[in-house]
C-alpha cells in the first residue's frame, strides 16, 4: 500500500469539490510509474508553491524547515520510550515515579528531557492491559514514540480502537485472555499517554540496555507485545 | 462539530493494516508539510486547537479520502489564506504577490528549531476551585457544538467516573475560535463499556476521555 495506506483513505473515489483535488494525486505513487519519472504530482506541486510563498513572504526560512525535518529524524523516535520502559522495569523506584507523574520522572533523565508536560504512564498487569487511541485527530506521545505511523492516524483504528478493541488487537495478531480488563485511553487533551508493558519472562538479570531491545513502539501503544528474549529481532 | 473526524464507535472502514518497516515519510512532500506547519504555528500564525479546526472543516469526503499529510496541507493553506497570512490569487501564482502579514512571534528561522522542538505547556493557574472529585459519578453533557470541540460523540449523555485531575489547562473549545484561552479543569473520566455500547459490548472493556470541566454535570 501506497502513502495514506489505510484503506479507508484510498478506496472510495467520491465526486470532486471544486477547490480541492479529492483524488489528491496522492496515489501518484502507485502510478508514477506510468509516466515521466520526472514529473510532479499536483500535490508535489502545490506543496512546492505553498514553501515558495512563505519563503518569499519572509515567513520562514528554508533552512529551518530543513533542520525541523532532520530533528524529527534523527532526536524523536521509540528508542527513547523503550529506554524509559527499561529503566521502570529494573528500578522500583524510578517506576513509581513514573507512574505518579510522568513527566516529572522522565524529566530526571537527561536523554529524554523534552518529552514535555502531561504525560500519563499507564501499567499493564496480568489483571490489565492499556491501549491508546486518538479518535478525534492524531494526538500521540511524539517526544517518546516518535511520528505516529499511518494506521494510527488512519480511521479503521481511530474508529474500532474504543469500541473494539479485540477486533483492532487481532488484525495485530495479539490475543488476549478473555477475563482480562481492556482499558483504552482516548486521547482528547494535551495529555499524552504511554503504555509500561509487562516484562517478559526470562528476562532476569538483564541489563537496561538489554531489556530495551526488546521493547516495540507498539507495545508502548497497546497494540502489541515486547519481543521475547532470544526471538529473532 | 459533528465532523467525520469524530470517528470513535464508527463501522465500516476495515482492518487495520499496519505497514511494516514504515518509513517516517512516504513522500519528501509530507515531510515538507510536516515542518511547515511547525513551522507557522510557532511562528504564532495559528495555535494547535485552530490548526486542528481547519483538517476538521475539510468537506466529509475531502477528509475520508485525502491521507494524512494531505488533509494538514489543506488545512494549512486554507487556514493562512483566511487568517490573511496570503492570498488565493498567491497561491493560484505560486509566488508572494502581497506584502506579507506579520507573525506573532516574527519569522521562523535556524534560531527556533531548538525552541520548537520542546512541546508546548497547556498547564495555566485555576481561575477556580475545581468542581469535581476523584471517584465523582459524572455525566458528558449532550452538547453538539458546530464550533471545535474535544468531547467525542460516543460519549455524550454516558455517565462515567472521574479518575485523574490535570489541573487547569488551555480549553481547545475557545481558543480553536480564538476566543483566548479560558483555562478549564481537565479530567480524565472512565466509562464502562456495556454503557457506551450497549448489551452487546465487550463486558471487558473501560474507556477513558480526557474531558474538560464545561463538558461535565454532576451524576447520580
Amino acid at each position: 500500500m501506497g502513502p495514506g495506506c489505510a484503506a479507508a483513505d484510498t478506496r472510495q473515489a467520491w465526486a470532486i469539490a471544486p477547490i480541492f483535488d479529492v483524488m489528491s494525486h496522492d496515489h501518484d505513487h502507485h502510478h508514477r510509474h506510468d509516466h515521466d519519472h520526472s514529473e510532479l504530482s499536483e500535490t508535489e506541486l502545490r506543496v512546492r508553491a505553498l514553501e515558495t510563498i512563505l519563503t518569499e513572504k519572509g515567513y520562514v526560512e528554508p533552512a529551518a524547515l530543513d533542520a525541523i525535518i532532520q530533528a524529527y529524524e534523527t532526536k524523536i523516535g521509540p528508542h527513547n520510550g523503550a529506554r524509559v520502559v527499561a529503566k521502570a522495569w529494573t528500578d522500583p523506584a524510578f517506576r513509581k515515579a513514573l507512574l505518579e507523574d510522568g513527566s516529572k520522572a522522565i524529566g530526571t533523565l537527561g536523554h529524554v528531557s523534552r518529552v514535555g508536560d502531561h504525560l500519563v504512564v499507564v501499567e499493564n498487569t496480568p489483571a490489565r492491559h492499556n491501549m491508546v487511541v486518538c479518535t478525534l485527530c492524531s494526538c500521540y506521545p511524539w517526544e517518546m514514540l516518535g511520528l505516529p505511523p499511518v494506521w494510527y492516524k488512519a480511521a479503521p483504528y481511530r474508529s474500532r480502537a474504543v469500541k473494539d478493541p479485540r477486533g483492532v488487537l487481532a488484525d495485530f495478531d495479539v490475543n488476549l485472555p478473555k477475563d482480562i480488563e481492556i482499558r483504552v485511553w482516548d486521547s482528547t487533551a494535551e495529555t499524552r499517554f504511554l503504555v509500561l508493558p509487562m516484562r517478559p519472562a526470562g528476562t532476569e538479570g538483564w541489563s537496561e540496555e538489554q531489556l530495551a531491545e526488546l521493547v516495540t513502539r507498539d507495545s508502548m501503544i497497546g497494540t502489541g507485545f515486547p519481543k521475547s528474549p532470544g526471538a529473532p529481532s | 462539530m459533528n465532523g467525520v473526524h469524530d470517528m470513535g464507535g464508527m463501522d465500516g472502514f476495515g482492518k487495520v493494516e499496519p505497514e511494516p518497516n514504515e518509513p517516517m515519510f512516504h513522500e519528501e512532500w509530507e515531510s515538507r508539510v510536516l515542518a511547515m506547519v511547525r513551522a507557522m504555528g510557532a511562528a504564532g500564525a495559528f495555535n494547535i486547537d485552530t490548526s486542528r479546526f481547519y483538517r476538521e472543516t475539510l468537506p466529509p469526503h475531502v477528509y475520508l479520502s485525502s491521507s494524512y499529510y494531505k488533509k494538514w496541507f489543506l488545512g494549512l493553506e486554507e487556514m493562512l489564506i483566511e487568517k490573511g497570512y496570503l492570498t488565493r490569487e498567491e497561491v493560484a501564482a505560486g509566488h508572494a504577490m502581497q506584502p506579507a502579514k506579520a507573525l506573532k512571534h516574527g519569522r521562523f528561522d535556524l534560531a527556533n528549531v531548538e525552541r520548537m522542538m520542546v512541546r508546548g505547556k497547556f498547564a495555566r493557574p485555576a481561575p477556580a476551585p475545581a468542581k469535581f472529585n476523584i471517584g465523582d459519578r459524572v455525566r458528558a453533557k449532550n452538547i453538539h457544538p458546530a464550533t471545535h470541540t474535544r468531547l467525542p460523540r460516543y460519549v455524550r449523555g454516558h455517565v462515567g467516573v472521574v479518575e485523574l485531575n490535570h489541573g487547569c489547562h488551555v480549553f481547545p473549545d475557545s481558543a480553536a475560535m480564538e476566543l483566548g484561552e479560558n483555562p478549564q479543569w481537565l479530567y480524565t473520566v472512565v466509562f464502562e463499556g456495556r454503557d457506551l455500547w450497549g448489551e452487546d459490548g465487550d463486558p471487558t472493556l473501560k474507556v477513558s476521555i480526557d474531558a474538560f470541566e464545561p463538558y461535565l454535570d454532576p451524576a447520580q
